[in-house]
């Protein structure tokens, strides 16, 4: 038994490192490619605009209209975003500048947890709380019935589960702002709450608005528990109450029937693609941003 | 004076709504793990833990989701290793191997946070794909091989956290006694970090475990436990949430036991995260 010479060990271990490394750094464009070359049969037929704008969804007549989706998507994303970004943003605040250590120590954890709890618990959640208490209110506030399963059950579902996500960044952010910041504005006569107002939240911004476009991304990307509780109905959607049916939502209903219908496959790999492109861009914007917010402080 | 008293009253009006944004947060967290075990803890059953579907499950006969349950462990614990061997070796290459280069690291980085951000639908999709071009059909190894994508980017990252706070010190002194960078990655980093990689194996085996989107196009759905890697696999999030969707009240509150195990194995996961990193943090050397 010849034993390995430490160099020769040292070159296989560099070389075996160095192959996942660019596995890793080509993964993003695999994915895209493939999703492409799979929707490539759809974009052949018809022009993107087209797909994108068109309202008529009958894949067994083979019309694609991903209109509906989209906006059923942006309906819920950025209602989502509205409840949760002003709480992800008053709480790091709190956490950050006013509460005691001890609070924002017992905040790790129960950050951590909700980031760890599986898509599917929010949404049996959803269908056990949030959806019964929709329907319940809806009939007293608007006088008639409906069934809960609407675009706010979505959204609200969908604001819990991205505010570990946000309000992780934004304490990150607040924390990197110096303090000698605050103090200088302190020494000058200024309140407390008048610091935070006008030097914290001015320097923090570029920061909030990268947490806020991460979190938007994420919910944009997720399936299961908004699957659950919005509805799936094809339909553009003309108010909160009414059901949804986003992007996610539409591929992984389908998957079942895709392969029996000419061109479906294509056309939800065609969803994926589109999903896969706005997450990415959403997602890059937001991370350069908070890399130049980095670099300046 | 009026404008006094108005600045106190705005200080003292945010300060509120601020602590009870924070209050809401933790209302949340108590709130779902409260009414998930509400509703699932008086259909949890002995039965349900230990026996696979019986003929007539899904209209509410017995049987239990051990197929799911062993299943769900399979697959995580399969992408979990996958995912390690890959982690490990480019967690270490960008901390040790590429020590001087902080332009390339850092761009790595930022790969790792995007593909991180990718929703796990697409990668599903992805998944799919490929699996049409390569002639393979649902199982578990689709499954297994799509779920370690999926928590590549996570395990890095954890990991390379952990490796980041490694002091230069440690890594010159290392050096300075003739260590090759293998020994310096194998036998210093990974012994001082040791608490940050098995952190990062539970987190990543926390989120395999949850995850639905991906598998539901690559890792089909049988009642039966798989014995081989080319069979098809059930998984506890697809349990649930087929279960769920069924109108019949007895297959609906199997539906919610079930929740009652998932989220009992990622709160376990968490726990003992917690408690783990906590132990072995004590061994490592400190400057």
């Amino acid at each position: 038994m010849i034993s390995l010479d430490r160099h020769i060990k040292n070159r296989i271990s560099e070389v075996w490192m160095l192959i996942w490394l660019s596995f890793i750094i080509i993964m993003p464009a695999l994915i895209g490619a493939g999703l492409y070359f799979k929707s490539s049969l759809l974009l052949k037929d018809k022009s993107l605009t087209d797909l994108l704008t068109s309202r008529e969804w009958k894949p067994l007549s083979g019309k694609f209209g991903f209109y509906p989706f989209i906006l059923s998507s942006l309906w819920v994303t950025v209602l989502s975003l509205v409840i949760a970004g002003p709480v992800c943003l008053l709480s790091a605040i709190h956490l950050t500048q006013y509460a005691k250590k001890a609070v924002l120590k017992i905040m790790r954890p129960v950050i951590d947890i909700l980031a760890g709890i599986p898509s599917v618990i929010y949404g049996v959640w959803g269908v056990i709380v949030i959806v019964p208490f929709i329907a319940r209110h809806s009939a007293t506030l608007l006088g008639k019935q409906i069934s809960g399963y609407s675009i706010l059950a979505g959204s609200i579902v969908l604001s819990i589960m991205i505010i570990p996500f946000i309000l992780n960044i934004m304490l990150e952010v607040f924390k990197s702002i110096p303090d000698e910041l605050q103090e200088a504005s302190l020494s000058l006569g200024a309140s407390k709450w008048q610091t935070i107002k006008y030097v914290l939240i001015k320097k923090a911004f570029p920061g909030i608005i990268s947490a806020m476009g991460l979190g938007l991304s994420r919910a944009f990307g997720e399936t299961i528990a908004v699957l659950m509780v919005v509805g799936n109905v094809v339909k553009i959607p003309r108010g909160v109450l009414q059901p949804g049916y986003p992007l996610p939502a539409l591929i992984a209903n389908n998957y079942g029937e895709m392969l029996s219908i000419p061109m479906y496959d294509s056309a939800l790999m065609f969803a994926a693609l589109v999903l896969f492109f706005i997450v990415l861009v959403f997602n890059l914007a937001s991370r350069i941003l908070i890399v130049r917010f980095e670099k300046r402080i | 004076m009026i404008k006094g008293l108005f600045k106190i009253i705005e200080e003292g009006f945010f300060r509120l709504i601020m602590f009870l944004s924070t209050c809401i947060i933790v209302f949340a967290l108590f709130l779902i793990v409260y009414s998930i075990l509400k509703k699932g803890i008086p259909s949890l059953s002995l039965e349900m833990l230990t026996q696979t579907p019986k003929g007539g499950f899904y209209f509410g006969k017995e049987g239990g989701i051990l197929n799911a349950i062993i299943g769900s462990l399979y697959l995580s614990t399969g992408a979990t290793f996958l995912a390690l061997i890959i982690s490990l070796p480019v967690a270490l290459y960008m901390n040790v191997y590429l020590f001087s280069r902080k332009k390339i690291v850092n761009a790595v980085r930022f790969l790792l946070d995007l593909l991180w951000g990718i929703p796990s639908i697409v990668y599903g999709a992805f998944g799919f794909t490929i699996m049409i071009l390569l002639g393979m059909k649902t199982s578990l190894l689709a499954g297994i091989i799509v779920i370690t994508l999926l928590i590549i980017p996570i395990m890095v990252r954890a990991m390379d956290e952990g490796f980041k706070t490694v002091p230069l010190g440690l890594t010159e002194s290392a050096a300075s006694l003739g260590a090759t960078k293998y020994e310096i990655a194998f036998k210093v980093f990974i012994r001082q970090c040791l608490p940050f990689v098995i952190t990062a194996l539970l987190l990543s085996f926390g989120r395999a475990i949850g995850d639905a989107a991906s598998v539901l196009f690559t890792a089909g759905f049988t009642d039966r436990i798989p014995t081989s890697l080319t069979q098809q696999t059930a998984t506890l999030p697809l349990s649930i949430f087929f279960q769920l969707s069924s109108p019949i009240p007895e297959v609906k509150n199997r539906a919610y036991a079930a929740a009652v195990v998932l989220t009992f194995i990622v709160l376990l996961i968490s726990i003992l995260s917690r408690i783990l990193s906590g132990t072995y943090k004590k061994s490592s050397i400190k400057f």
